[in-house]
């Protein structure tokens, strides 16, 4: 069994504006010790994919439609809220975006590396500053015995992202969220960190889901790759096969965009256009407006994930109809 | 660099960052020791003195300064000093129990409306709307008819009109706080809303809560005396403040030092307490921090 099976899961978001379709039918599957990686630009979903998991969409005005979502067998989306609560943090960890806001600056690390310990009653005052003191350490912050009792603003930005791997980790969790864990930082801090997190997935055997919008950083960590465009899986593929050979469109062009594969001095690459309103209602393939290779069919016809190698599926008509090689 | 300075000063958190600005600031420290002054001689002040607030002496009557009568006497002959200090053990007191009474509800009010959101918080806040729309005179004579006047209604009367500008800032406060993502990561750790309001979101918003605190009492003070001034609050023979004011106001002429001394205390209290808050505001103030 599967730690993690998530078939038809739907998010939107009633607004004033309409109903804002986040997510739609996003399915995939994590085996333990296994690294999923989410990839997509800015509102694809794929943070809202991962929050509807652990039911912190705020409801209203956001609601889960549709979908299932086994974890260990327990369906997370019908699970009542005090349920969820177990699972959190103690079976499912996560990370932020952001460390500088993603700690309370009112309290020290120590006691907030504590709370998980103590909330779940996996170990008394003690115990919990013990484990505390050797989670700060092992996730490298130097000088732990001293810095464990300083305040989140004293720390710099990678420093605060350890601790809230080491806070994330804390309970050995089944299952490590990572949002985007390296996009608010440095570059040189950010190979750190991914290297860090790594480290802890191979020591511990835990599942990880990375999302980022970086394509180079999940093909590095990840073994399998789904990626996201306007609320829906477009491609699903292994991490190695995803990056030689996409078979969508939108994945190359993902990869195309990336600054490090031009030639110095030559205009960026951009993708035309801009991503698709999602509290309007589409027919057809979502990126077929901005896509070069769209043809009349491509904004008609019903767009479905379908297996197009072993392992390997893609939501692009063409492509499965063998008519465009993208590479 | 800064993180090394930074890392040079152990375990310091936001709040003595906040009390090292505060010290530094001197009309805030000059506020701060004047209050700590005038509410020990307001307290133990009357201990000290020979003469009782409510001791009458008709033959001597509206009496200037004297050595035996530091501050005169009003026209009952009673000791003014005696009056001033003890006024001030009520007004400090009203200010004080009222203003904790609004501390309380406001800030479990406005967090739970700005946490819990959507109808709750919509219900939550239009009754403070409605009963901010209640004018608050008319509340005060309606409470004093029905229930006679009784010293305790007072606080009840101030504090129920007070905390609802304190919900309305603390909801304010916990509204952008729950955006913050240490909130969405203490849920993610599986922490129950309570305490997550206690332990995560209380402690963040005590800042503003503290400096609108000490501008809410000198508010609280002169609604006090307000009511007093009317007569609708502290009845003679007790004294505070507001109603040595207003007895001093009717013989402005015959025995000004009766209107002098408790207006300059009083004055000095207002002041103090808006230095003091102005300093704590600029104190707590992270924008202005260093970091």
């Amino acid at each position: 069994m599967a730690l993690l099976e998530v078939s038809g899961l739907r998010t939107a978001f009633h607004t004033r504006d309409g109903v804002v379709r986040a997510v739609q039918d996003v399915s995939f599957r994590l085996e333990r010790g296994d690294t999923l990686g989410i990839v997509g630009e800015s509102g694809s979903g794929k943070s809202v994919a991962c929050l509807s998991l652990l039911g912190l969409i705020p409801q209203p005005p956001g609601r889960i439609e549709a979908g299932k979502a086994l974890f260990d067998g327990e369906d997370l989306l019908r699970s009542p809220e005090h349920a969820l609560r177990r699972i959190r943090g103690r079976r499912i960890g996560m990370i932020f975006q952001d460390p500088m806001t993603s700690l309370n600056p009112y309290l020290t690390v120590e006691e907030q590396l504590v709370e998980p310990l103590l909330i779940h009653g996996i170990a008394g005052r003690e115990a919990a500053a013990a484990t505390a003191l050797a989670a700060l350490k092992e996730v490298g912050v130097p000088d732990a015995e001293a810095r464990i009792r300083d305040y989140p603003h004293q720390f710099s930005g990678g420093m605060r992202q350890r601790v809230m791997i080491a806070m994330a980790l804390i309970a050995k969790p089944d299952l490590l969220i990572a949002d985007e864990p390296t996009t608010a930082l440095d570059v040189t801090v950010q190979a750190q960190i991914l290297e860090l997190i790594e480290h802890e997935q191979s020591e511990r055997r835990v599942a990880v889901i990375l999302i980022s919008h970086d394509l180079a950083v999940v093909a590095e960590v990840c073994d399998h790759v789904i990626v996201m465009y306007a609320g829906r899986v477009v491609e699903s593929a292994p991490a190695a096969t995803l990056f030689r050979a996409p078979r969508h469109p939108y994945t190359r062009a993902l990869q195309l965009s990336r600054p490090a594969l031009q030639a110095a001095g030559s205009e960026l690459y951009t993708i035309p256009g801009m991503p698709p309103d999602l509290a309007r209602p589409m027919s057809g393939c979502a990126f077929a407006p901005r896509c070069e290779f769209a043809t009349g069919d491509c904004t008609r016809s019903e767009v479905r994930l379908e297996g197009v190698a072993p392992e390997h599926a893609s939501a692009c008509l063409r492509a499965q109809r063998g008519e465009i090689r993208v590479t | 660099m800064l993180e090394a300075a930074q890392a040079a000063e152990p375990g310091r958190s936001l709040w003595q960052d906040a009390w090292a600005r505060l010290r530094r600031n001197r009309m805030a420290v000059f506020g701060g020791a004047a209050l700590i002054v005038i509410a020990g001689l307001s307290f133990f002040g009357p201990l000290l003195l020979s003469h009782s607030y409510e001791a009458q002496n008709l033959v001597l009557g509206a009496a200037p300064p004297s050595g035996e009568h530091l501050l005169g006497t009003d026209k009952l002959g009673r000791d003014q000093l005696a009056r001033v200090l003890y006024g001030g053990r009520v007004s400090l007191l009203v200010g004080l129990a009222a203003t904790a009474v609004s501390l309380t509800i406001g800030l479990l009010w406005g967090c739970t409306a700005g946490y819990l959101g959507g109808r709750v918080d919509a219900v939550m806040m239009r009754t403070v709307d409605i009963l901010y729309a209640l004018p608050f005179t008319i509340f005060v004579i309606l409470l004093m008819t029905v229930f006679g006047r009784n010293f305790i209604l007072l606080f009840v009367a101030i504090g129920a009109v007070e905390w609802l500008t304190m919900a309305r800032i603390v909801r304010g406060q916990v509204l952008a706080l729950k955006r913050q993502e240490f909130i969405e990561a203490a849920i993610a750790l599986g922490l129950r809303k309570r305490r997550i309001i206690v332990r995560h979101m209380i402690p963040n918003v005590l800042g503003p809560v503290a400096v609108y605190t000490t501008l809410t009492i000198p508010a609280v003070m002169l609604l006090e005396a307000f009511l007093s001034f009317l007569g609708l609050g502290v009845q003679p023979p007790m004294s505070s403040w507001g109603l040595l004011i207003k007895e001093g106001a009717e013989m402005m002429e015959e025995a000004p030092w009766l209107l002098l001394y408790p207006a300059a205390f009083f004055t000095l209290t207002l002041f103090s307490l808006n230095f003091l808050g102005d300093g704590l505001r600029d104190a707590l103030d992270v924008r202005a921090s260093k970091d």
